[in-house]
């Protein structure tokens, strides 16, 4: 259970206590990721069923490395092709891969709303992977880890590289997304997790990217690059789909790079000393973003990963319900060296 | 013809068509109106129905359902259609040609017609395709169609996307003096759209369909009907636009009708949100915003919209327990239209005449039908409704074949209690499902 819900759907339905509850689980399941033998039992003899119906490495990995470190057995179910091509509908693949008792589902979905879908018709917890363009609530919890251990950094002495996040910095901060909002569900995600804890979005991209009636969930909406970023305590450039440029939103990546995307120079002139700069991944260099400026000094894009997989073991153990015979600490175990 | 005389006692006279509203005794005989009065000595043998408390009103008209015969048998039949026609009080239902095969010629036709009259309950109008097999390339036989029994045309589920193929609709349909119904949406601008678009689109993260995509097309036949001089009918209006569209046309004096669905006078692409992508709330043209919801109001109050028509939809749970994205369009109607356009009058957006007559007299006169009036002589197809019947719309007890409602659970208030068809008492609420 996160807080009142037996699945994670999204950030919209949760409240601020349930996501700073859950990131506080997630700083210590870091601390155990970052142990020379990073295995807790916690979740011995639960089992966490990665159901992809659409490509993913990072967040299929990061699911599967998060269930292992907590002693979970971990499967992968991929299909290439969603569910009415292949000739089994949802619903059946859901209730197949049920029989076999699992305790999580992990569900990516090209279709918006299908896990929410399977989550009514079965017995066990389902964690949103990603769906459509509507959600993708551990990205949207990665990134408010990685930003509040960023803002904790910045108020602290320079030169700290390992420090607790503290959740309370993300009020009153200002952080800036890039791109394809309308086909965005990390935007989403990341809109209701941050507003949610106080701080202040704004959406910058061209208005064939921007989606009706985003302003009134809580953002404001820019076209111009230097006043989106002005100001920005950290900016989120998104990912631009090659498949979107035939759409037609945008004529081509060419003029995209231009306008929307950031390179050093932009970076340097446009950006606050202590803004940083962060990625869903996978990044098009070049496009939204320079090779500079990406492996630059103000990417926190590894760490996104390395916070993901943290965040992920804490939406397992709640989802899975730990293991109480292992104690009540959720990070409490044999491998503590 | 049955030479039974029925005398409907008590109630609430209601007929738009003649202005009559007051408590009279309507006496049925050989399956005509043979009197409306408010004192008629009813002779001992003669069968009376107690109307007291009920308002008594022409067969409700529905201008637009799909009975999926032939084809898709599994989610409707005629019959099964209008069995559940005359369980909403409809007496008059238009099917339309998107069965499989298609109703582009006499033999769909024919069929449709032989299992209307062995079902013995509604009337059953068939509406033939404007284009040969929906194809949208060349135009259908219309006068074949005609003479078999159509009484409209109509390429519905699919908008006519050839402005030339359009026009030489129009204007060849004039021969044979058919409406030309056409369900209007630019398949550019939909793309994959499955709801509107606006902020609960945006909050599902679904594709949404602008309400323009309506509004192009309805603006491009009105310009089309000004230049043919055809009878142009606008199924399904959705958008503020289009109402100012068909407000402005019928003011110029052009001959276009519309009507207006049950769900999109009553439900807002909101309640797609509320629902949690429920596909009972999946529909095309989708459920538009509360401000499309209150032009169309607007409209249907002002006589901008002639009528409201259900655009009843059977899906199995094969088309629609599925993702959103994939799922079918459409909903059952035909059951709950009064009760859930009865909620309107409540709320003030409508007077009960006005009601009526959208659903009587007004899509009658739309489509030129025979029916959809209690004057003396005119065919016996009477509606009895229960304006405050209280009931739990359960869809398990549906006459259709389908469950696909929105409204599944609600309580809903007002119902039909008896139907009849030229004379004939085709349905009578069983008071113990009540």
């Amino acid at each position: 259970m996160i807080g009142r819900h037996k699945h994670l759907i999204g950030l919209e339905p949760l409240s601020r206590e349930e996501i700073v509850a859950l990131l506080q689980l997630a700083v210590s399941m870091k601390e155990v990721l970052r142990r020379p033998i990073k295995k807790v039992p916690t979740l011995r003899g639960k089992a966490v069923v990665n159901l992809f119906f659409e490509a993913s490495t990072r967040t299929r990995t990061s699911f599967e490395t998060a269930a292992k470190i907590l002693s979970a057995d971990a499967l992968n179910w991929t299909s290439s092709t969603s569910s009415v091509t292949k000739g089994e509908t949802l619903l059946d693949t859901a209730r197949n891969i049920e029989a076999m008792h699992p305790d999580v589902l992990v569900i990516r979905h090209p279709a918006s709303g299908a896990p929410q879908y399977v989550a009514e018709r079965v017995g066990c917890a389902v964690a949103n992977a990603g769906d459509g363009a509507h959600e993708h609530p551990s990205q949207g919890l990665l990134d408010l880890f990685t930003l509040a251990e960023h803002f904790t950094r910045v108020r602290g002495k320079a030169g700290v590289k390992d420090v607790v996040p503290d959740f309370a910095t993300i009020a009153g901060k200002t952080v800036t997304f890039v791109g394809d909002i309308s086909h965005s569900r990390v935007a989403r995600s990341d809109l209701y997790g941050l507003t949610k804890l106080g701080a202040r979005v704004r959406f910058c991209g061209p208005p064939t990217m921007m989606p009706l009636g985003v302003e009134t969930l809580g953002a404001t909406v820019h076209h111009q690059l230097r006043e989106a970023v002005e100001g920005a305590d950290a900016v989120v450039m998104l990912r631009i789909q090659h498949e979107r440029i035939g759409d037609p939103l945008i004529p081509g990546t060419r003029e995209y790079s231009k306008l929307w995307g950031l390179n050093e120079k932009k970076a340097a002139e446009w950006l606050t000393p202590t803004c940083a700069i962060l990625h869903p991944g996978p990044i098009n260099r070049g496009v939204e973003l320079s090779p500079e400026v990406a492996d630059g000094p103000r990417s926190v894009i590894l760490e996104q990963v390395e916070n993901g997989v943290a965040v992920r073991m804490a939406v397992l153990y709640l989802l899975a319900g730990g293991a109480p015979e292992q104690g009540t600490s959720a990070t409490e175990g044999a491998a503590r060296p | 013809m049955n030479g039974e005389t029925i005398f409907i006692e008590g109630g609430r006279v209601v007929d738009p068509a003649s202005g009559t509203d007051g408590i009279r005794t309507v006496v049925v005989r050989d399956g005509r109106i043979a009197e409306v009065a408010e004192r008629v000595e009813r002779p001992r043998e003669g069968r009376a129905i107690d109307a007291r408390g009920k308002w008594v009103v022409p067969g409700l008209v529905d201008l637009h359902v799909h009975l999926r015969e032939p084809g898709q048998e599994y989610k409707e039949t005629v019959e099964t259609g209008a069995r559940a026609a005359v369980a909403g009080g409809f007496t008059a239902v238009c099917a339309m040609p998107n069965t499989v095969p298609p109703n582009d010629g006499v033999a769909v036709t024919e069929l449709v017609l032989a299992r209307a009259r062995a079902a013995g309950l509604a009337r059953v109008y068939p509406v033939g395709c404007i284009s040969k097999g929906l194809k949208g390339e060349e135009l259908a036989e219309y006068g074949d169609l005609k003479n078999a029994g159509c009484v409209a045309l109509s390429d519905d589920g699919k908008p006519v996307m050839s402005s030339a193929l359009m026009r030489r609709a129009l204007e060849y349909a004039r021969t044979f003096d058919l409406p030309v119904t056409v369900h209007e949406e630019d398949l550019g601008l939909v793309g994959k759209g499955v709801m509107n678009e606006g902020p609960a689109a945006t909050r599902l993260g679904l594709k949404g369909v602008p309400g323009a995509a309506e509004e192009v097309m309805v603006l491009r036949d009105i310009a089309l009907a000004e230049l043919t001089g055809g009878r142009l009918h606008i199924a399904h209006l959705s958008s503020a636009g289009s109402v100012r569209a068909v407000r402005e046309a019928k003011r110029r004096g052009l001959r276009v009708t519309a009507e207006a669905t049950p769900h999109h006078l009553t439900l807002s692409d909101e309640d797609v949100a509320r629902s949690g992508y429920d596909t009972d709330f999946k529909m095309n043209p989708p459920l538009r915003s509360a401000a499309d919801v209150r032009a169309v109001r607007e409209g249907l109050a002002d006589g901008t919209i002639d009528c409201i028509a259900t655009d009843h939809a059977p899906h199995t749970l094969v088309e629609k327990d599925l993702e959103f994205d994939v799922a079918a369009n459409g909903i059952v109607g035909l059951e709950t239209a009064f009760a859930v356009c009865l909620a309107l009058v409540r709320e003030g957006a409508l007077s009960e005449r006005r009601l009526l007559e959208a659903f009587t007299v007004g899509p009658a006169r739309a489509f030129g039908l025979p029916g959809g009036t209690l004057a003396k002589n005119a065919p016996a197809d009477v509606a009895i409704l229960a304006p405050g019947l209280e009931w739990r719309c359960e869809p398990a007890g549906f006459k259709s074949k389908c469950r696909n409602s929105p409204w599944k659970g609600a309580m809903l208030v007002g119902r039909c209690t008896h139907t009849l068809v030229g004379g004939r008492l085709v349905y009578e609420h069983d008071k113990v499902e009540r």
